[in-house]
């Protein structure tokens, strides 16, 4: 791949991670007015720009320097031999993992590592990752497709108003997916709910 | 609608009529909260005639003067609306029992948006810990308190299933909660006589009774209400849960759902064979609670599997 080409490609994800924070940030109520019949309001599901990594410095502000994983990848051999978290000795210390049989590059391309790859070969945006959780979750891609998977927002009458929804990644960890639990609400204390008369 | 109401009956008359059949002791115990009323409210709202007889114009007034008890009581601004089924619209929820993980932020949830009393920290939901491979509701627990989802464990949310025959509705001797057009089962809480009938009857425990009058601090009333929702109750009446009516009859989904993490909750049109929960309904393994008391639940349970 020529330099130019890496320019312009490092270019559009930038731009494209601009692009997406403004969506994100932007979450404006959606005005209850009827649109004509057949003209849904839009399902928007939420989007997550490629992650940074800490480099354990600070930067002027005192804020933890992160950097892009091309930063260090562009200039690194991948090494398919590596597999899960700890077979890394030098960078990614501590990375949990347990993903099935999953290895690194069954999610992540060699060839950009600011960008994830399917199984086919094609290059995915991070903030498409549900495209690539999807090619093994089927079951899990068609509940949510119809609604029953994923917290959301907003309307049920997409005639009235819009809708925002989690992505994947909003309550798995891609290295861990399994769920890793929640301390409950409190409870009500009523009379069938004092908290002492169950066995 | 006027023709519902049997001639002549107001809520004096029953109240005459039902201590003669009760006995004075019966009587004087289902009436003790109305004796114990205080005009928080003025009197002509305790004097109005039945919900369902109001004009739109009148039902407007008395959003107004809700308003204003409001803001004399409270100091806030608040906003009461009377929003109306849309005709041909049928109300549905469905629960995924796979993936509710008990985290109870649909019942937290209902807390806030519903203006429930602080102390109690009442919610129109409980959420059960029900062994796995167990369907006995007496067997849950509904106040555990350890991280969730534990092990062996699945969590069995449960509120108002707006049954389509709603023993509830029908052994109330004023008429003072019914089901509406879209499904919805709700209270008039100013019709309401206290005589929690309704709460015996319902086989789901959805009713709840407010002992005294629900407590919130001024800063976090919710002042996005709905006249037979969430408006902070008087002492002495039944309340349950209304689908939130004051969101969901604008299109927007309940706040029990939202809050939800997991996307174990499925609400949408019953109607509309397009819609989500119609989709639920015919390709997941899908069961009522205690469907041989024929109450017909609009509120469903299901498996991924
Ligand atoms: S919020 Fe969702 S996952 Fe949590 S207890 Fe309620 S239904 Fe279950
Ligand atoms: S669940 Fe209970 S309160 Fe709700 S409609 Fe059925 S009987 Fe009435």
């Amino acid at each position: 791949m020529s330099p130019g080409i890496t320019v312009l490609m490092l270019a559009a994800a930038v731009v494209g991670v601009v692009g997406i924070a403004a969506v994100a940030d932007d979450h404006q109520p959606v005005t209850t007015t009827v649109t004509e019949r057949g003209q849904p309001h839009p399902v928007e599901i939420r989007r997550h720009p490629a992650p940074r990594v800490r480099t354990g410095a600070v930067d002027h502000a005192c804020l933890p320097a992160t950097i892009a994983c091309s930063t260090c990848h562009a200039v690194r051999t991948p090494d398919p031999s590596n597999k899960v978290g700890s077979d890394l000795d030098q960078f990614h210390q501590g990375l949990q993992f347990q993903h099935g049989s999953n290895t690194c590059l069954s999610c992540h391309d060699p060839g950009s590592y600011d960008h994830l790859r399917r199984s086919d070969g094609q290059r995915l945006a991070f903030e498409d990752s549900i495209e690539l959780c999807s090619q093994c979750h089927g079951p899990q891609r068609r509940d949510y497709d119809n609604g029953a998977h994923g917290g959301m927002n907003g309307y049920w009458d997409l005639q009235r108003g819009g809708r925002v929804r989690n992505t994947c990644i909003d309550c798995h960890d891609p290295h861990v997916p399994k769920y890793q639990g929640a301390i409950p609400m409190p409870h009500a204390r009523d009379r069938f709910q004092q908290g002492a008369s169950h066995d | 609608m006027t023709e519902e109401q049997p001639a002549g009956m107001t809520r004096r008359t029953v109240l005459k009529a039902a201590g003669a059949t009760l006995g004075a002791g019966a009587f004087a115990a289902a009436i003790a909260p109305l004796t114990q009323w205080k005009p928080a409210e003025s009197v002509d709202e305790f004097l109005r005639r039945h919900y369902k007889e109001l004009t739109p114009a009148e039902l407007t007034e008395i959003c107004r003067r809700v308003e204003a008890d409001a803001k004399k009581t409270h100091g806030i601004d608040v906003h009461v609306a009377a929003p109306q089924p849309t005709p041909g619209v049928k109300f549905g929820y469905a629960l995924n029992l796979s993936i509710c993980v008990g985290c109870r932020r649909c019942a937290e949830a209902c807390h806030r948006e519903n203006n429930h009393d602080r102390a109690t920290h009442n919610s129109y939901i409980r959420v059960f810990e029900m062994d796995n491979g167990t369907l006995d509701l007496a067997h849950g627990d509904a106040t555990y308190d350890h991280p969730v989802p534990a092990k062996g464990k699945y969590y069995m949310p449960v509120q108002c299933h707006h049954c389509d025959n709603a023993p509830c509705t029908k052994v109330c001797p004023v008429e003072a909660t019914w089901k509406e057009q879209d499904g919805i089962v709700v209270v008039d809480y100013n019709w309401c006589i206290g005589c929690r009938y309704c709460e015996a009857a319902c086989p789901y425990h959805a009713r709840r009774f407010n002992w005294k009058k629900p407590e919130v601090p001024a800063s976090e009333i919710n002042p996005d209400q709905g006249y037979l929702s969430n408006r902070v109750r008087p002492q002495g009446v039944m309340e349950k849960c209304t689908f939130c009516l004051h969101r969901t009859r604008e299109g927007r989904l309940p706040a029990c759902l939202e809050a939800c993490p997991t996307g174990a909750r499925v609400f949408g049109d019953l109607a509309d064979p397009q819609s989500e929960i119609r989709w639920v309904l015919a390709n997941k393994r899908v069961f009522i609670l205690k469907e041989d008391l024929g109450t017909r639940p609009t509120f469903f349970y299901f498996f991924d599997k």
